[in-house]
């Protein structure tokens, strides 16, 4: 089985975010960054589903070499081979994906991993785009894996259940939050990640990018939240919800 | 030049130990001093994942990893508890001297079990009337046929109860002061070895500290380290790896008391403000703050002259001793800005002033450094 797994370097979900002077991304740089806790849970995934057997995990990222320490983080957990994509591009949904397609088509996995979305841009667009790309299945929101032969069984968040599909392999699996918990990798592996092959391509080797035609017009902070009130009892409490929250008649 | 960034790998190492350590240690290290408990699984665990034992070389299959890096696992390791981190490094420190003056046969006799299974170790230098003055210690070692034999007393040897190995300072002859001195290898199992019941300490109370007595205990040649006359010069050189370690340790404390004093400082609130707005407060964790980052570039400093091969005993000593002292500052001041609460054990930081205190006192008290730099200069 070979399993290629895209990961975004994202800032650190704890981390303070701000919008930037000219309002039209967050303020980079000066904070912690991360694997993207979605494309995380999917080398997690992928590590499981190869279970020490035969195969290669493929971990790529998009950018340039300031993802190197996220992708040796992906190495240390496990993962045999780590892709850096150099390009200038800004990263959106239709910039990576026939990247990430290109690289699909030389590679042949078996099936592509990765996470729902990253924490930053949160489009939640590259999985879906990708399957329809390569005209893979796709199964989204993961849950749960079983892969049986060459057969896929996948169970999917939905708004307000689930639902289970199943696909042939090849096939394109978006993870989701309750997927797994991924591992720490040991203090050796990181020691040897070093060691392990790490290829750099530049995005004309995978037939160039084209810019996105999507412009960020203007970012803005959610609005902050009004301090809560202690009401006296619920005759209060139903005033206050009816004059000024007015959600009830 | 001088170049004061973490590599990508040493930025890794620490976020790996941060994580571990808030996974396992820090939520525990409450209970663990209530209750004197030993950490052993938790201990396993961070074998398990690679953060014991990393002096012993890669020849042996061990991590060889430099003593700055270790230095920065450490800070991370005693952000969590440093009572923990107390029997996590008395591994370093116990087989530090293996790693000094042993041949290569030795190397893979007693360092190579440590990187196969779980193991504990203790160094066993002190003695009921040989602390600060180590060079006076009464422990003899007598040469008969193949075997030495070993009779003595140790005291505060962290790890005691449950190592499975020894490092074991004792004296060839006696008249010839330090140069008598000698290092042997002494496994847990061998005849004549009682250990104490372990001390009832005021802080680190997770860290196992006890007596040992050695009644003719009797360990083959190849037990002795270095060569009869040589332990002192081994002893002396393990204290430069060892005294920027429990330094970095103390940094790790200061750094906890100042953080956990910093988020009570934003959350407190006197005369209609954080108390941290308050400029008395302000002012301390200022001082709290920039005297943390002092102790962590004289730790980091020590133990980059000791990977360098560079003479490093003044700036071990400078470490050691400005390290402890601030840390014990640090958290003493953290209980003064928690006020009241700070007194109580609802909150860390008075577990964090009682822990501080030993680090002043072990792996050579704060005035035996001094004792160190003032011989340096005035050499």
């Amino acid at each position: 089985m070979k399993i290629i797994v895209p990961i975004a370097r994202t800032e650190d979900y704890n981390a303070r975010i701000v919008v930037n002077k000219d309002g039209d991304d967050i303020e980079r740089g000066g904070v912690a960054m991360v694997i993207n806790p979605f494309d995380e849970i999917a080398v997690e995934e992928a590590l499981r589903i190869l279970d020490g057997g035969d195969g290669e995990i493929i971990v790529v990222s998009i950018g340039g070499d300031e993802a190197a320490p996220e992708l040796r983080r992906a190495l240390a957990m496990g993962a045999h081979r780590a892709v850096q994509i150099n390009t200038e591009a800004k990263l959106m949904p239709e910039v990576i994906t026939p990247l990430l397609g290109a690289l699909v088509e030389r590679e042949q996995p078996d099936l592509v991993v990765m996470g729902k979305q990253s924490i930053d841009g949160d489009s939640g667009q590259v999985a879906q785009r990708l399957a329809q790309r390569l005209n893979w299945p796709q199964a989204t929101f993961a849950y749960e894996v079983k892969i049986e032969g060459k057969t896929v069984t996948v169970g999917c968040e939905m708004d307000g259940g689930t639902e289970t599909v199943a696909f042939d392999l090849p096939g394109v699996i978006s993870t989701d939050l309750r997927l797994n918990e991924p591992r720490l990798p040991k203090l050796p592996d990181i020691m040897k990640a070093k060691k392990k092959p790490y290829d750099v391509i530049s995005d004309d080797e995978l037939g160039g990018v084209a810019e996105s035609p999507i412009k960020v017009l203007s970012m803005a902070p959610p609005p902050e939240r009004q301090a809560g009130q202690i009401v006296a009892d619920v005759d209060a409490l139903i005033a206050k919800l009816r004059d000024e929250a007015k959600v009830l008649a | 030049m001088i170049a004061f960034g973490l590599t990508e790998d040493q930025l890794e190492y620490q976020r790996m130990a941060r994580q571990f350590i808030a996974q396992n240690v820090t939520p525990n290290a409450g209970h663990w001093d209530e209750t004197g408990h030993f950490p052993k699984d938790e201990i396993r665990s961070a074998w398990e994942n690679g953060l014991l034992n990393l002096c012993i070389p890669d020849s042996v299959g061990g991590a060889g990893m430099p003593l700055v890096d270790t230095l920065i696992i450490s800070e991370e390791i005693s952000y969590g508890c440093v009572g923990y981190s107390t029997s996590c490094m008395a591994n370093e420190l116990a087989l530090t001297p293996v790693v000094i003056g042993a041949d290569e046969d030795q190397k893979r006799k007693f360092l190579k079990p440590f990187v196969d299974e779980f193991k504990l170790a203790a160094f066993c230098l002190s003695e009921p009337g040989a602390g600060s003055d180590a060079a006076s210690l009464r422990t003899t070692a007598k040469r008969e046929g193949d075997e030495w034999v070993i009779n003595g007393q140790k005291q505060w040897i962290t790890n005691a109860t449950h190592a499975d190995f020894y490092t074991v300072f004792a004296t060839v002859d006696r008249e010839a002061g330090h140069r008598g001195i000698t290092l042997f290898a002494v496994p847990r199992n061998t005849p004549g070895i009682t250990i104490a019941p372990h001390e009832n300490k005021m802080g680190q109370r997770c860290s196992d500290t006890a007596p040992i007595s050695f009644d003719n205990v009797r360990v083959p040649a190849d037990h002795c380290i270095g060569g009869p006359g040589n332990g002192w010069k081994i002893a002396m050189r393990t204290l430069d790896f060892s005294r920027p370690l429990v330094a970095m340790s103390a940094v790790g404390v200061a750094r906890r008391a100042l953080e956990e004093s910093i988020k009570y400082a934003k959350e407190r609130k006197t005369f209609g403000k954080p108390i941290g707005q308050h400029q008395a407060i302000g002012f301390m964790l200022s001082d709290m703050a920039a005297k943390t980052q002092a102790a962590r570039l004289l730790a980091l400093e020590a133990a980059w002259r000791t990977d360098q091969g560079l003479p490093a005993n003044k700036e071990a000593s400078f470490a050691k001793a400005m390290c402890a002292d601030w840390c014990m500052e640090i958290c003493t001041d953290a209980v003064q800005i928690f006020g009241g609460y700070g007194y109580t054990k609802e909150y860390p930081v008075e577990k964090l002033m009682r822990d501080a205190k030993l680090i002043q006192i072990y792996e050579g008290t704060s005035q035996i450094q001094r004792v160190v730099i003032s011989r340096e200069l005035m050499r």
